[in-house]
């Protein structure tokens, strides 16, 4: 099982190590930086190395590389998901992942490695349960502690590690009880030249933040369910009930978790809001090209389209750009080339425009590449696949609480291709 | 009130900088000594922040080992942050200070009876982690009353515990009794308890392969099931895991685990899904195809691999590696979903590329244009490996998908336009493997290509066109210049490119001698007298030595056709993909090696193997038997090789070679033969203990079917035609000249020179005075002299087996040739071959053992006896059903129905009976083949027509296809 972690800052620092079973010289990190050297840029690093004696597992977030080493034959993606979810706890804890936050908490990051894995073997991994053993540092707590010599470390037995739901603590009260739902879809789409969809799917996550005293049951159906083309659930949720009744019954965690995930696929049509028209262009001679993006509303479902943004990685050997926006403000980062257009809200009847032309360093060759477009947007009150919530029954307690549900379509991974 | 007062001051002094960051201030010489000093304060609250800044020192990797005693001396406290604290510490310097650490024993011991379960937890976990053996021996009490304590948080710990004392000393354990309390804890109650106790033996089982301590019995597997419903995420993965190496004993048991392993699938944690698969891959293998449950499964898995693939890269990245593996296994699965493998532009190059890999996986010629289409678009991206290999992979794609050939060489063209250098030669270097795949199909394209001669740097694109102006110099008028250009500067080239000129100017010699002899005399004494490179210098002596002494035998061997290029060269080997298959998940799945190829010390690795069909032993007959093995037999290599051929003697083309090791002499090789009859590629699916089994089943059904008699064959090779000898048989017109008796096709070369070592074979079969004969001519065409000649058949259709020796009585001296005639007789031992009349026939000399196969007319198989009494052809004529019926015209016969009626009885097929219809004559006609199978036939000549009809029936189904070639005559 997992051995030991590095966390190594991406200019290649190892500033922590942990080591679960024997202690591993970090010289082996070595093979990874040599790796990173090579990989150029850090995001292309491949997950899974082989050294003459240990393999390194590695995902790289917040700028810094949570590097892994195991000896034997450990499922890969077992280890880059435990790498995630300390990366993810971290986030949690701090509010931040990065290497100044860690090197601020390093003992609390030492102690929350240490109960988050045994020998290799990981032991709590639930946010809540990992709370109940160890209280996020604040600066409230703190004052606190050291007035009156207490720790921050639990000393009673967490009980959620145990139970038949150990995602849920117990003793849970609040004085007003509510349970929000946030169902956030996401586009990924490929658009090609002429504007026709190569490829469109969406990610979905239906997003809780459930604040209910005791032990409810809650059981949230949709209108449409059979919409869903793969689903994945928190623990908590009941699968059976989804097989035979397409509804999601379970015992929700306190506080703020991701309740599902799903994938409305390729087969199925999905809407693109937008379209883009688009001209780039290098000319033969004369070191320059010219540049004309016009963005207007498609299938938006007589939603206003918000946020808008198009980001154009410009090859390298371009120099400047002088454009003009009819709406809102463009940037040009010398150094990434990268042309970030902030255009906000979509206007059906004036549709935003942005041209003007490209220079490009004297004496090289027209670039061959062509670069791509990203579009950044977002749709309030609206889920693109069609999906609704129908009702949120509670079970168990009690109390009415209050409910809410907010759609909202964000554009994921979504390129035109010039 | 003085200390109070001080404490207040202190803790304004923490206020001010409340982060742990301070504790990486302190960095002077006197450091360790300040830290002694607080850690020996009698104040709490110092001593606790005195142990923090240690801790924080130790995780950067300083060395604090010095202050060992002192943090020690805080362990005894009821604050269980600073006990954590002091035991973090300890579990990383206990080892450099044994005797120190003994210290610590007395209170780990009484902290494993404390009333508060955690502590108890706490410190049976902590002792397991320090390393030294005088602590592990005191742990063992403690240990053992843990693992059966009434708190099973308490009871998982200690589940771990054993794996980690296990680790630093496996023979305690042992001694101990501890492995079968661990056994025990797979019944526990609490599934967090099982979980562990499965992840615990199964590291433990790794290091050691053969102790069987994980003993999977359905009511075990039955426990994990439970538990799997019940654990947490990380859990489940072990559980799967575990199940994954059982073996169910049937289908529906197969079927009842998959059942409840299903649900997995919709985990949020892809390593739960992914195992999920491995376990649903595996034992689908057990499910007969038919069952509906079946192509339920085959849908349920394709939505969640999909879904992985929206996850970080870096999940993406192993399951794309995995999902390389699943399509390869089981390409249906995901053969819809090609899109989700279209690149984005910010994918990680790692993702990309393996992308692009499963893109042509998936590519068919239902979605070739998109393919293409993409693929043309990634050719024109920022990254230069990514941009190749698209390239290459449009030439991989015209390879796969024959119809799209033209397309993706017209794609190529466009690229090559393009004029960026790297894509240009990369898909010169494609085009040539187009070139070896369809040959003579799109040489027009060769201009364009020479156009961009100059400027291929890069040795193999350069190799590539060399090639093809050697292959093709007789189509390209100034070959010798461009061959020419290269070989100014020779010697600078790569051996890549210098052997591949050499080769070229050789065989543009030898298509344009008159012009070029100057050119191959350079070349060849470049390579001979300049060079160092050995091989360089023997290919050019080989050459040269050709050349001068048997021009004609150069062309034989320079100019030689060459075998096809494989379709798919990259297919992982079908039993390793098996294997990957079961290790699906693992690293050795991310490698696509097996496990024993790289994990450390995996001294007895066991190789896994997928399950066998339980169906396969009713189903004999069914020709879908063979499909488990689905890609195992798909892609036959195209080039045969050595081992191929032998390979094929042996009929084991199913198995391939690379794995089963020194084939067994033909004689010997019956049980394998008769595997064969089962649909071939079960002996690699079901493993060696299996083998019996399916040698049994095979050997039984052939002995039933008698041994005169060919078993019934599969009705899917009814149409297998034997082209070749019907072609001769029915050039009745040609054959005027020939004396009366059975047909003799003529020689043939059965052997040619350059693979039988200087051995060339030519020959025939032929029926004289009702005796088999395989007439053949020897000639050597080496420089030594060959003895020691003998010759043996593998099985076949008739059971033809040599009547006597190979009479070559004087050694073949070099040049000379030697005529043999070899009587057969059909009492040899018998099985189906495709088609039906094929040979295949191992020849020894003093040299070598050569293999060939060839074809004999069935007409020679026609006995004497073989005329019926008119009764019986009439009454068997209306007994055989419509089904065992043939027709077919023969065309092009320009003889009458007397003549054809006499040249067929030359051949013992004899005319029962004659009648005329409207001026068609009808012969009835019957013969009877060596095996006592009788064929009846009806010719139709219609006088001043040269088509004949042919109607054919026989008794049996199997011998419909005999009849084809008895309407030869």
């Amino acid at each position: 099982m997992i051995n030991s972690l590095f966390l190594i800052s991406h200019s290649g620092d190892i500033f922590l190590e942990k080591h679960w079973k024997s202690v591993i010289s970090r010289s082996v990190c070595d093979y990874f930086l040599e790796a990173k050297e090579k990989a150029g840029d850090p995001e292309n690093v491949a997950p899974v190395l082989q050294t003459p004696h240990h393999y390194l597992i590695s995902i790289y977030r917040g700028k810094l590389f949570f590097l892994s080493v195991t000896q034997t034959e450990v499922p890969p993606l077992f280890v880059i998901e435990f790498l995630h979810r300390v990366a993810d706890t971290f986030q949690d804890y701090f509010g931040d992942c990065s290497e100044v936050v860690i090197k601020e908490n390093t003992v609390t990051v030492y102690e929350l490695l240490e109960e988050m894995l045994d020998n290799g073997f990981p032991l709590a991994t639930e946010s809540n349960v990992l709370k109940e053993m160890i209280r996020p540092p604040t600066i409230l707590r703190s004052v606190v502690n050291t007035l009156t010599g207490g720790s921050n470390v639990g000393g009673t037995l967490p009980t959620g590690q145990l139970s038949n739901v150990p995602w849920r603590r117990a003793g849970v009260k609040y004085t007003n009880n509510e349970a929000y739902f946030d169902v956030i879809e996401e586009i990924d789409a490929i658009l090609d030249k002429s504007g026709t969809t190569v490829f469109a799917e969406i990610q979905g996550v239906v997003e809780a933040c459930v604040k209910l005293t005791g032990m409810p049951d809650l059981t949230l159906s949709f209108m449409n369910p059979r919409l869903l083309d793969d689903v994945s659930f928190h623990p908590c949720v009941r699968f059976k009930r989804w097989e035979s009744e397409r509804v999601l019954s379970f015992i929700p965690p306190d506080g703020n978790f991701r309740l599902m995930s799903y994938h409305v696929s390729s087969q199925n049509l999905v809407a693109i809001p937008v379209y883009v028209k688009q001209n780039i262009s290098f000319l033969e001679t004369g070191s320059c090209g010219r540049l004309d993006i016009t963005i207007g509303p498609k299938q938006t479902m007589g939603k206003s389209v918000e946020n808008l943004t198009v980001t154009i990685p410009m090859p390298k050997s371009v120099l400047s750009v002088n454009l003009t926006a009819t709406q809102g403000t463009y940037t040009f980062d010398l150094t990434t080339k990268v042309v970030l257009w902030d255009v906000g809200k979509l206007n059906p009847q004036k549709l935003p425009n942005l041209r003007g032309s490209i220079s490009i360093q004297t004496g090289s060759p027209k670039p061959e590449e062509n670069p791509s477009i990203n579009i950044g947007l977002q749709i309030q009150q609206l889920a693109i696949s069609g999906l609704k919530v129908s009702r949120l029954d509670m079970y168990g307690e009690k109390y009415k609480p209050f409910k809410g549900v907010k759609y909202v379509t964000k554009a994921g991974k979504f390129q035109v291709r010039t | 009130m003085q200390e109070w007062a001080s404490q207040l001051c202190e803790n304004r002094q923490f206020g001010s900088k409340m982060t742990d960051s301070k504790y990486f201030t302190t960095t002077k010489k006197g450091e360790i000594f300040e830290l002694k000093a607080e850690l020996n304060s009698d104040k709490k609250e110092k001593k606790k922040e005195a142990v923090k800044k240690v801790i924080a020192s130790m995780t950067v990797g300083k060395d604090v080992s010095a202050l060992f005693p002192d943090v020690v001396n805080c362990m005894q406290t009821d604050n269980l942050e600073l006990k954590k604290l002091v035991y973090l510490y300890l579990m990383n310097y206990a080892k450099s200070q044994p005797d120190m650490a003994i210290m610590a024993v007395n209170t780990f011991v009484k902290d494993c009876e404390d009333p508060n379960p955690l502590i108890r937890a706490l410190a049976v976990r902590t002792m397991g982690c320090i390393r030294v053996d005088k602590i592990t021996e005191y742990l063992c009490e403690p240990l053992r009353k843990c693992l059966k304590d009434e708190d099973p948080y308490v009871r998982k710990t200690a589940a771990v515990c054993v794996a980690k004392l296990h680790d630093i000393n496996a023979q305690l354990v042992e001694d101990q009794g501890f492995l079968d309390t661990l056994k025990d804890l797979i019944s526990d109650s609490n599934p967090m308890v099982v979980a562990n106790a499965v992840a615990a033996l199964s590291e433990i089982a790794e290091s050691h392969p053969n102790s069987n301590l994980l003993d999977l019995n359905p009511q075990t597997i039955n426990k994990l099931l439970t538990a799997l419903n019940e654990c947490t995420e990380w859990g489940q993965i072990f559980i799967l895991d575990c199940l994954a190496n059982y073996t169910p004993r049937d289908d529906r048991e197969s079927q009842s685990i998959c059942e409840r392993v299903t649900p997995r699938l919709s985990h949020a944690n892809s390593a739960v899904v992914l195992s999920a698969v491995k376990v649903l891959m595996k034992f689908m293998e057990m499910l007969p195809k038919d069952l509906d449950y079946y192509g339920t499964l085959l849908k349920k898995l394709a939505p969640p691999l999909v879904t992985l693939l929206s996850a970080e890269p870096e999940l993406q990245y192993v399951a794309l590696r995995n999902i390389n593996l699943i399509v390869q296994r089981r390409p249906e699965i995901l053969k819809h979903e090609m899109k989700v493998f279209f690149v984005k532009y910010n994918d990680p190059i790692y993702v990309k590329l393996e992308k692009l890999d499963i893109m042509i996986r998936l590519a068919s010629q239902a979605n070739i244009a998109q393919v293409l289409a993409e693929l043309k678009e990634y050719a024109t991206e920022v990254d230069v490996d990514f941009v190749r290999k698209a390239v290459r992979a449009i030439g991989r794609c015209a390879i796969k998908v024959e119809q799209s050939a033209e397309r993706c060489v017209s794609t190529l063209l466009d690229l090559i336009q393009t004029k960026v250098n790297y894509v240009v030669q990369e898909a010169i270097v494609v085009i040539k493997d187009i070139f070896r795949k369809y040959p003579n199909k799109y040489e027009s394209v060769i201009a364009t290509l020479c156009e961009n001669l100059d400027s291929l740097d890069e040795p193999e694109a350069r190799a590539a066109m060399i090639w093809i102006v050697g292959e093709y110099a007789e189509r390209i008028d100034n070959a010798d210049e461009l061959l020419e250009s290269f070989l100014e500067g020779f010697h600078d080239e790569s051996t890549q490119v210098q052997l591949q000129l050499l080769t070229a100017i050789v065989k543009l010699f030898l298509k344009k001698p008159t012009e070029t002899q100057e050119l191959v005399q350079q070349v060849l004494s470049l390579a001979t007298q300049d060079s160092d490179n050995p091989d360089l210098r023997d290919r050019g002596y080989i050459y040269w030595r050709l050349l001068s002494t048997d021009p004609v035998a150069a062309k034989e061997v320079v100019l030689a056709e060459k075998p096809l290029i494989s379709e798919e060269t990259d297919l992982i080997e079908p039993t390793l993909l098996e294997e990957l298959i079961c290790h699906i998940g693992t690293l050795a799945s991310v490698y696509h090696k097996p496990p024993s190829a790289f994990v450390e010390g995996s001294r007895g690795v066991q190789h896994k193997r997928l399950p066998g069909s339980a169906g396969s032993g009713e189903s004999v007959e069914s020709p879908d038997t063979g499909s488990a093995a689905g890609v195992s037999d798909a892609p036959p290599a195209v080039i045969p090789s050595q081992g191929d051929l032998l390979g094929d003697l042996l009929n084991l083309d199913l198995t391939p070679p690379a794995t089963t090791g020194p084939p067994p002499p033909a004689t010997s090789g019956m049980q394998l033969g008769a595997m064969d009859l089962l649909g071939g590629g079960l002996d690699s699916l079901m493993g060696d203990e299996s083998e019996p089994l399916g040698g049994d089943l095979g050997g039984s059904s052939a002995m039933g079917a008698g041994f005169g008699a060919p078993p019934a064959a599969p009705a899917a090779s009814f149409s297998a035609p034997v082209s070749g000898g019907l072609d001769d048989l029915f050039d009745l017109g040609g054959g005027v000249g020939m004396p009366m008796g059975a047909y003799s096709p003529p020689k043939t070369v059965w052997l040619p020179a350059m693979k039988g070592k200087g051995l060339e074979i030519s020959g025939t079969f032929a029926r004289r005075a009702g005796v088999i004969q395989m007439e053949m001519t020897l000639t050597n065409k080496a420089m030594s002299v060959m003895t020691d000649f003998a010759i043996q058949f593998n099985r076949n259709s008739f059971g033809l087996a040599p009547a006597g020796p190979l009479q070559v009585l004087t050694p073949l001296s070099p040049n000379q040739s030697i005529e043999v005639t070899l009587p057969l007789n059909t009492v040899g031992p018998v099985m189906k071959m495709d088609p039906l009349n094929n040979l295949q026939v191992a020849v020894k000399n003093n040299i070598d053992v050569f293999y060939f196969s060839c074809q004999y007319p069935i007409s020679m198989l026609f006995v004497e006896d073989g005329k019926m009494e008119r009764q019986v052809f009439l009454a068997t004529w209306k007994d055989i059903s419509n089904d065992n019926e043939a027709q077919f015209q023969i065309k092009d016969c320009h003889l009458s129905s007397d003549a054809a009626s006499n040249k067929l009885q030359g051949s013992n097929i004899f005319t029962i009976a004659k009648r005329t219809v409207d001026g068609q004559d009808m012969l009835y006609q019957s013969t009877k083949l060596s095996n006592g199978i009788w064929v009846l036939a009806e010719l139709r000549v219609q006088t001043g027509n040269p088509t004949f009809t042919v109607s054919l029936a026989q008794q049996t189904v199997w011998s419909n296809h005999c009849s084809d070639c008895a309407a030869n005559y």
